[in-house]
């Protein structure tokens, strides 16, 4: 292989972005040199395995990935706002938009969900990490390796250009020559490892490590979303590994799954990929739903409507998510009962989500409501994803589906529920823990700007594609004839993108504003919350609980809280040494064994892969063999940090 | 949190931590996600076991007696690993190594005919992954099973080593009991193989 086919060249906007990340990269090296600040980040960061630390770094890839998953989403909305437009080339334009549907599904919005249940839901249970911290570490860099080496292949080799679909046998060897597609399938499949760990971790840590007294339907709403969310990744995922793992072999081992060629099934692929993608977006929306619940009935003062009905819908909803994928692919020709049994089972969902909607308004109903950040973006996810939910149902009629499928009317109604619901909650999520894992409060009038251009732009953006959809303009296009028509509302279309752009911009400078002007919260309550994690300092210790809390019911913290107010006399706590688990360089050290192994795949460069797979073999080895009980927290140090909060 | 809880007195060596609990049940868990990622490689099979593009069909190829030895030697192990956990569950290290190197020994058997049976359908009749669907299925199905005992042999040989270190305590105990789960769980698959793939396959 040469080099000018190793390097991806012939493009101006390639070069800038080899510029920028050459910059980028100097500029860490340069900071962390001249401030001294190598071994912090290493002891501190990068062998933590510390739940709100975890966290933190989940969220902050994720928002980069949005950037990177934006800035693709911008370059075709400048593409499509004129006809007939040179701006990108085809190739160019599907590399993108398979790199923009991948990022924010995978790297954007999944990790950034992880990020908030690893900061919110050992605090919401009260416990002092989650169950298996060293897992813990192993998912974020699993994920974090994953995702550098599915983003790095657009300097380096090429991008996947199928989709981010990948439906065969577009994906195959013979239409997707060259590494770009490996990219897609090893950045997945290594990210995927850390999903999986985390489903499970997740699991146990709900399952045994809640306070006492907080049984099942005592806990935390968010902490619901993020069990039943949990079991949905552990059983979804596996799937997803062996799809990839099957196309995996098909493009660098030459057997026939999926191939046209050997008697292999194509639309088996279609089915693999759907039976893990449908859940997959309830592994994004069910988090979500647990973040508006938490929000709304904090800023409602009201204490959440229909609790039981909202865990059990989101109970039906899980299982119903099991059993919808072929509604992604009606017009393969499944035949009409098949088809018939999938539009009911889709239209089905529409009910507990309707349930959980009706939960929502009946809170905020005589509830004294505060226009927090945090609630304008709940409140704007109530009618924008209600929109979502009924061209869903649109979708869902089979017969009708012929007419939508594949047009721009699909854009719209997938965009209307992963970003009002996905995007709007993390959002939503971001302003309400923000204090609870920095100290300090985001700025809530930069906070409102944010708001206003992202979700007028949002609309600004979307509603025109409905319409776009019913004049027949199809997805994933790159250009169109002026003759067509699409011109007025495509223009309104990137107009609107460039306003969520501007929203976003808002975001960057309010959490720079913040880390050098915010209001320091130190009450660690700063809405007046009711669950757990608003009765400890802010940001939270690293022990979390210096006395673990004792439940008496739904909202235990508010109890607490009115409990003190009626004047009953508390117990002065007694501190004991604190368990905590040792930090490890190993999870970060064997993610990047993973990166050599999945690196030597992608250019079918098998010692590398090979040296990679064996320093990962190592590492669990080493690992076998270590005996680390940890360490404890002195009582003193406990007294200290708790004293500086009275 | 790893919180060493007090040793309850009632309760098996294995569980007797919390933070042995865990993991567990972790385990379980992580069981029910391998359940999930074989019943997809089992429904990829039987979606192409029938597109044999011309290449031999499992009625062809399929080689009963060696299918009936690696059975019996899964199936052997199986009960063997069960006993390294009763005589664990006894107290008795000697006897669990003991138990636990039959169970390996068993292992290696199994794979030993697996990949002499690779080796029949891939050499001598041209029966490659690349031949057809139906034998690209084959092959990762059965191969993804034999891959899980390969790790499972070198698995228990390291907490063999971990054990004659430091002697039975809550740790090792535990890592015995989850390796018997891993291994118990392998032969469950195995009888799924046995009857979905072989004995169908020669039936029809």
């Amino acid at each position: 292989m040469k080099w000018d086919e190793f390097f991806v060249t012939g493009e101006p906007l390639i070069y800038m972005a080899d510029a920028a990340i050459v910059l980028t990269i100097i500029g860490i090296v340069f900071v962390l040199t001249y401030f001294k600040k190598w071994k912090w980040l290493w002891k501190e960061w990068l062998t933590t395995v510390d739940h709100k630390k975890i966290g933190i770094m989940y969220i902050i890839s994720a928002v980069l990935m949005l950037f990177r998953g934006g800035v693709d989403a911008l370059l075709m909305r400048a593409q499509l706002t004129v006809p007939n437009n040179t701006f990108l080339d085809s190739q160019h334009y599907n590399e993108i938009f398979t790199t923009h549907g991948t990022i924010m599904i995978l790297f954007m919005a999944m990790p950034f969900i992880f990020g908030i249940m690893n900061i919110a839901v050992p605090l919401q249970i009260g416990a002092r990490d989650v169950a298996f911290p060293y897992l813990n570490a192993l998912s974020f860099w699993t994920f974090f390796f994953g995702a550098l080496l599915f983003n790095i292949s657009f300097v380096i080799g090429g991008s996947p250009d199928a989709g981010w679909t990948a439906y065969m046998p577009l994906a195959g060897n013979e239409l997707s020559p060259g590494p770009g597609q490996n990219y897609y399938l090893l950045g997945l499949q290594i990210s995927g490892i850390g999903s999986l760990i985390s489903g499970i971790n997740f699991i146990v840590t709900i399952l045994k490590m809640r306070a006492p007294g907080m049984t099942l339907m005592r806990m935390p709403m968010f902490t619901w979303a993020t069990l039943i969310t949990s079991i949905l990744v552990v059983f979804a995922f596996p799937v997803l590994t062996v799809a990839l793992a099957l196309m995996t072999l098909d493009r660098i081992f030459g057997t026939h799954f999926f191939t046209l060629s050997g008697d292999g099934v194509p639309m088996h692929w279609a089915n693999l990929f759907w039976i893990w993608g449908h859940p997959e977006v309830y592994i994004a929306i069910l988090p979500a739903f647990g973040v508006f619940s938490e929000v709304v009935s904090t800023f409602a003062r009201k204490r959440l409507f229909g609790y039981t009905a909202m865990v059990w819908s989101m109970v039906a909803i899980s299982v119903l998510s099991m059993l919808v994928w072929v509604h992604h692919f009606f017009t393969m020709g499944s035949g009409a009962p098949v088809n018939a049994f999938f539009s009911v089972s889709t239209m089905a969902i529409a009910i507990p989500t309707g349930v959980k909607i009706f939960n929502w308004l009946f809170t905020l109903y005589k509830g004294r409501i505060k226009f927090t950040s945090a609630m304008l973006w709940s409140l704007a996810f109530i009618p924008t994803f209600v929109i979502g939910g009924v061209t869903g149902v649109m979708l869902s009629m089979a017969a009708a589906d012929y007419q939508y499928h594949n047009t721009y009317f699909l854009v719209a109604h997938f965009h209307n529920t992963l970003i009002c619901g996905t995007v709007f909650a993390v959002f939503a999520a971001l302003h309400y823990w923000y204090p609870k894992m920095f100290g300090v409060i985001l700025n809530e009038k930069l906070g409102k700007i944010t708001f206003w251009f992202f979700v007028l732009g949002f609309n600004v953006c979307f509603l025109p594609q409905y319409v776009l959809g019913f004049m027949g303009m199809p997805r994933r296009i790159y250009t169109y004839p002026a003759d067509a028509g699409w011109t007025e509302l495509n223009v309104i279309s990137t107009i609107g993108a460039v306003m969520m752009g501007i929203g976003f911009i808002f975001l960057c400078i309010n959490v720079v504003y913040t880390y050098f002007k915010g209001e320091r919260d130190l009450t660690g309550d700063p809405w007046d919350g009711r669950t757990l994690e608003w009765s400890i300092p802010s940001p939270a210790p690293h022990y979390n609980f210096a006395v673990t809390p004792q439940v008496k019911g739904l909202d235990a913290w508010w109890m607490m809280k009115k409990e003190r107010k009626e004047g009953k006399e508390e117990e002065k706590p007694e501190y004991k040494p604190i368990h905590m688990p040792s930090n490890s360089g190993r999870p970060f050290i064997m993610s990047i064994f993973f990166f050599i192994a999945g690196f030597g795949l992608v250019f079918e460069w098998m010692p590398v892969a090979i040296i990679g797979l064996i320093g990962v073999i190592i590492c669990m080895i080493l690992r076998s063999f270590e005996y680390d009980d940890g360490y404890y927290v002195p009582v003193e140090e406990i007294k200290q940090t708790e004293a500086g909060r009275e | 949190m790893s919180e060493i809880a007090p040793k309850q007195s009632n309760l098996p060596l294995e569980y007797s931590t919390k933070q042995n609990q865990l993991n567990i049940l972790g385990f379980w868990i992580f069981l029910g996600a391998e359940l999930a990622l074989f019943a997809t490689l089992f429904a990829t099979y039987l979606v192409l076991v029938s597109r044999t593009a011309g290449g031999p069909g499992p009625e062809e190829l399929y080689e009963l007696k060696t299918v009936l030895i690696e059975t019996f030697l899964l199936l052997t192990s199986s009960f063997t690993c069960g006993l390294a956990v009763y005589e664990m569950r006894r107290g008795k290290q000697a006897g669990m190594i003991g138990w636990l190197i039959v169970t390996i020994l068993l292992g290696i058997g199994f794979l030993y005919f697996e990949i002499e049976e690779f080796i029949l359908y891939a050499v001598h009749e041209g029966a490659t992954m690349q031949t057809s669907a139906f034998l690209s299925s084959f092959f990762t199905l059965v191969g993804t099973h034999g891959l899980h005992v390969t790790i499972g042999i070198f698995w228990i040989l390291i907490i063999i080593l971990q054990v004659l270190k430091r002697g039975l305590n809550a740790d090792t105990a535990r890592k015995v009991f989850i390796s018997s789960l891993y291994w118990h769980f392998l032969d469950v698959v195995w009888i799924f193989l046995f009857t979905l793939v072989y004995l169908t396959g020669m039936v029809s």
